[in-house]
């Protein structure tokens, strides 16, 4: 680089006396001034993103706490001010209606269904993609598709493929496996099945949801377990091997062991994810048949009835209800990312 | 097959020892030849999973709707029929659906996005990873803690507050929402990676006399610039993809809409024929599938950087 050396703005009050800047393991006296420096330094650099971290984030998270217990309406916003009469009707609310409690119970379900469902698709996608083959590259990369593709594009796609006048699933339904009738997979509640006598009635629509959350996810799971498993040192394996373990032997007790740290991982972060998914759900159903989870139900509160209050209140509890969900995990489980935070 | 994990031909030596081997070898082979078959079939199942949906998505873009409802169950266009991109592309005054505008939009948005997240994630990032400072460790947990919250907590004051100020519906609003959704992920993504490069370097420059900022302009920088594209292009699919604030803040101004909420508006609507959506669907993820295969391995490497320290 031949260019003349740039001076940073805290570079002008250099001492005359000292030519070289001290090292930053370097003790001396000077060393002092050099942390300050470097310390002023680094929160200059981190400032926008503070700045836009806290106005965008921070700051509405705290505002939802005022609005949550304050009886406001969206049209009323423009005369009142920041701070009104403080209430607890919204959370008195949010409790006692059933469509919370619905609301909830489906989210729960939805979040530990599409959990589980992403990583165990991810885990099996894995280990089939561990050995190498022609072209798996490109397989690998198909994997991913559903994750990165645009979230409106497939739900679109899958509202079309499910559709019960001209949808491809329902046409072969009933042209090669004769059902009687089409499906309605996304409007339809529930159905009853009868399966070796015994009847059951399955929630149709949250079903389709929960599968399509284990389709649009399982490739970020796939993402992080073959991440892990490439890393692992192959030793123990052939020791293991060579000791007459079988495949599902090596498997159960030398890899699975090793991906458990990382699976917790991602159990923690889908489980976050997916409790507080709400573009999946409002895409494909609306909320509709019995699918209707807190997001989705916050986001009707606040549009459609424009009540701020009672949107902030229910946001709120979810927020709440998922803090303590993961740290219970962390308290009961352990800390799936160790040192690394 | 290199691997063994997997491998029939790993163990083509027979046993040794007669009795306690045989039994072993057994189920070993049973296991093997099962496993083997499983593997393929996981293989199959999930390609036909992942990519039927794109294919099918493409394909019905190229067919007219009366061919789509009459035979539900074609995987090949009888005829090809491209006027649905024109239909989708052209503005509304000349009877399309204006894809070409809200296109536009997107890319506006996304790119504006990706410039000003950089912008403050590469210093933030350099920052956290070589500079000691009063709250570095706090400022980790606060970023952590983004991505605890649901979007939608956000949505009710940030729609309040956009309200206020008149900037609902514009451009400029979102673009701030998405750069304080995309600063944390991106530091973190980049302060892994500045991490790697080796402090030695950074102190022989500072020998000659460099300056932090110089530092990280001439030396930091450039060395993690794979990183930073990476970066760049992950930031860009979310902003491309994203929906709900999109949705919150520029519903009511249609030549305001991006791709995605555009698509997401229409779909409900029963004048459009679905084809014509399609067709929408298709240009709306196309620049992404082809930017993700372009730079498959950069995005898989910068997204699970740290990840396989398990």
């Amino acid at each position: 680089m031949t260019q003349p050396v740039e001076r940073g703005p805290d570079e002008q009050t250099r001492d005359a006396n000292v030519p070289v800047e001290p090292i930053p393991e370097a003790g001396g006296s000077r060393s002092r001034t050099l942390a300050q420096r470097d310390a002023r330094f680094g929160q200059l650099l981190l400032a926008p993103t503070l700045v836009v971290v806290v106005t965008m984030v921070v700051l509405p998270i705290l505002w939802t706490v005022i609005l949550a217990f304050q009886d406001l309406r969206l049209i009323d916003l423009r005369r009142r001010g920041l701070f009104g009469a403080f209430t607890l009707d919204n959370f008195i609310a949010v409790f006692s209606s059933p469509g919370f409690w619905a609301a909830l119970r489906t989210t729960l379900l939805f979040s530990v269904v599409g959990t589980v469902s992403s990583i165990g698709i991810g885990l099996a996608a894995t280990l089939a993609l561990r050995g190498a083959f022609r072209g798996r590259t490109f397989v690998r990369a198909s994997m991913l598709l559903p994750y990165v593709a645009p979230v409106v594009a497939v739900t679109f796609v899958w509202q079309t493929m499910l559709s019960p006048q001209f949808g491809i699933v329902n046409a072969i339904g009933t042209e090669v496996f004769g059902w009687d009738d089409p499906i309605a997979f996304l409007s339809q509640r529930s159905a009853d099945v009868t399966v070796l006598g015994i009847e059951f009635t399955v929630p149709v629509a949250l079903l389709t949801v929960m599968t399509f959350e284990a389709w649009r996810y399982f490739p970020f799971a796939f993402l992080f377990l073959t991440a892990r498993i490439q890393a692992l040192p192959r030793d123990l394996e052939k020791a293991a091997q060579m000791d007459g373990a079988t495949v599902s032997q090596r498997f159960r007790y030398v890899v699975f062991p090793q991906l458990l740290p990382t699976i917790a991982l991602l159990a923690v972060l889908r489980f976050i994810f997916t409790f507080n998914e709400f573009d999946d759900v409002y895409l494909l159903t609306g909320g509709g048949a019995g699918t209707q989870v807190v997001s989705v139900r916050v986001y009707y509160l606040l549009t459609s009835r424009g009540d701020v209050g009672a949107a902030s209140a229910q946001a709120l509890v979810l927020a709440l209800i998922l803090v303590v969900l993961v740290g219970l995990y962390f308290r009961f489980v352990g800390r799936p990312m160790g040192d690394q935070t | 097959m290199t691997d063994t994990a997997h491998a029939s031909g790993a163990r083509t030596e027979p046993p040794r020892s007669a009795a306690p081997a045989q039994r072993r070898w057994s189920r070993d082979r049973v296991e093997t030849l099962v496993f083997g078959v499983l593997r393929w079939v996981v293989i199959v199942v999930l390609l036909v999973v992942t990519l039927f949906p794109m294919y099918y998505m493409v394909v019905l873009s190229l067919r007219s709707l009366d061919e789509v409802v009459l035979r539900p169950a074609l995987l090949w266009p009888a005829e090809f029929d491209w006027s649905t991109y024109v239909q989708v592309l052209v503005s509304e005054e000349e009877g399309g659906q204006g894809f070409l505008v809200f296109m536009r939009n997107s890319a506006v948005l996304a790119v504006l996005t990706v410039v000003f997240t950089l912008l403050a994630a590469i210093p933030g990032a350099y920052a956290i990873s070589r500079l000691e400072f009063f709250g570095r460790r706090q400022v980790s947990a606060l970023f952590l803690a983004v991505y605890l919250f649901p979007a939608i907590l956000l949505a009710v004051p940030l729609f309040v507050f956009f309200s206020a100020v008149g900037l609902r519906g514009s451009l400029v609003g979102l673009v701030v929402v998405y750069v304080a959704q995309t600063v944390p992920l991106s530091i973190y993504m980049l302060r892994n990676y500045f991490e790697t490069v080796p402090v030695s370097l950074e102190q022989a420059a500072a020998m000659d006399g460099a300056s932090r900022l110089t530092i990280l302009r001439r030396i930091s920088l450039p060395l993690a610039m794979p990183a930073v594209v990476s970066n760049a292009l992950f930031v860009f699919m979310i902003a491309w993809n994203e929906f709900l604030f999109a949705l919150l803040f520029l519903a009511e101004n249609r030549p305001r809409w991006t791709v995605s909420l555009g698509l997401a508006q229409l779909a409900g609507s029963i004048e459009i024929p679905t084809t014509v959506l399609m067709a929408g669907s298709v240009l709306l993820t196309l620049p992404i599938v082809l930017l993700f295969f372009l730079a498959e391995r950069l995005l898989v490497e910068g997204l699970t950087s740290g990840a396989e320290k398990g």
